[in-house]
């Protein structure tokens, strides 16, 4: 467009950042969709499945200590369930902030602060977590018998 | 047309009510300055006025210099969509009388498209969109030697969105449409779903390929705003999920 004044010209400058920057085809967005559906439905199984039997089964809250812990965890089942609880909910929660960034963030420098801390948080979490369920030890030496579940003779 | 409103005017008062009304509208100059400002008018109005009417009187008998477009003013072309009282509207299908005129009635122009002037926005954005998804038919093999078959209830499937006036009421009503302006938007989706679910259309796929971005359908979060600024009544939302639908179908 051939504009005779400076003065038009200047109304066109805010047209540029409007223009799509580039094409970003894939079924990441598609898969990301689905995911969210999906683990939202397993997810309240797991978490409600695990409040219950905390909270309510058997002596409820007050058997919580150590040796419950310790007792679930050397559980397979457990470890299994409390993993994918992990997982599901980090991935599930995380997905959930990107998208939020996404929407609210104007400025590709802040939305690329805020995803890099919130990944790096993701990180943290799933590794430290993922390790202690799998490197946990019910049984410590040196430890007072009466702390330890029933399981533990050393 | 001409002929009616003229010989309506001179119809003795009283028998329409009357009432002034406070135009609060926001003027946009980039020769003057760079920051918009509010700009009060007081109009006579009638009962039966509508915004559009309040507009031309304040242009024709105040100002000259207010800005705004209008071309059909019977909400067929989508010309006049702006933001009236906070929401997206046509401005020559909402009466003045329905928008509380007992307070001063705002008037700016739609979110999300930089403004020209006043009530003027650039709605390129909005066409590249628009451009993008490939609104015409798309067929392959030889034509036809006459009409292109397609029964009532093949018509039906994407009746809604034929509506569309692409009048940009919708997208830039949407909130993931203000914050960046990368999102396609509504609209264009709308137009996607008036040739995905044609059955005489052979673009289907492709279609659905364009609008599987990143910034396509999935940026849709159901806040159905879209749907409540739509002045032709189309189930916007709906017709977005329709679409994200027909992705995950052909997707598994």
């Amino acid at each position: 467009m051939a504009h005779g004044t400076a003065a038009v010209a200047k109304v066109d400058s805010p047209r540029s950042p409007y223009v799509r920057r580039k094409t970003t085809r894939g079924n990441y967005e598609l898969y990301s969709w689905i995911f969210m559906r999906a683990s939202g439905v397993v997810l309240l199984v797991l978490i409600f499945g695990h409040l219950f039997v905390n909270l309510m089964v058997g002596e409820g809250v007050h058997a919580i200590d150590f040796a419950f812990v310790g007792g679930k965890w050397s559980n397979p089942m457990w470890q299994v369930w409390d993993l994918l609880m992990l997982w599901l909910a980090m991935i599930h929660g995380t997905n959930g902030v990107r998208t939020i960034i996404n929407d609210y963030a104007t400025r590709d420098m802040t939305r690329l602060v805020l995803k890099g801390l919130l990944y790096l948080a993701f990180t943290v979490v799933v590794v430290l977590g993922t390790l202690v369920i799998f490197t946990f030890d019910a049984c410590p030496p040196d430890a007072p018998a009466e702390l330890l579940a029933s399981f533990c003779t050393a | 047309m001409t002929a009616t409103l003229e010989a309506a005017a001179p119809s003795p008062a009283g028998e329409i009510p009357s009432f002034t009304v406070t135009m609060r509208i926001r003027r946009f100059n980039p020769e003057v300055s760079d920051e918009p400002t509010w700009e009060d008018f007081t109009v006579e109005a009638h009962g039966t006025d509508r915004v559009l009417d309040a507009l031309h009187k304040i242009k024709w008998d105040m100002d000259g210099s207010l800005t705004f477009r209008r071309s059909c003013a019977h909400g067929v072309c989508g010309s006049d969509a702006m933001r009236i009282n906070g929401r997206n509207r046509l401005a020559c299908k909402t009466l003045l009388k329905d928008v509380n005129p007992d307070k001063p009635i705002t008037v700016e122009p739609i979110k999300g498209l930089p403004v020209v002037k006043d009530l003027v926005v650039d709605m390129e954005p909005f066409f590249a969109s628009y451009r993008e998804i490939m609104p015409f038919l798309i067929t392959t093999g030889n034509e036809p030697s006459k009409e292109r078959y397609q029964s009532p209830e093949d018509r039906a499937r994407f009746d809604d969105t034929t509506k569309c006036i692409l009048c940009a009421a919708c997208t830039s009503s949407c909130p993931v449409f203000w914050t960046d302006g990368q999102y396609f938007g509504p609209a264009a989706i709308v137009n996607a779903h008036r040739f995905i679910f044609d059955s005489r259309d052979e673009g289907g796929s492709q279609r659905l390929e364009i609008l599987n971005d990143k910034e396509g359908v999935w940026r849709c979060r159901t806040t159905f705003n879209c749907t409540e600024a739509c002045p032709r009544g189309i189930e916007v939302t709906k017709a977005i999920q329709e679409v994200k639908r027909a992705m995950i179908t052909r997707a598994f």
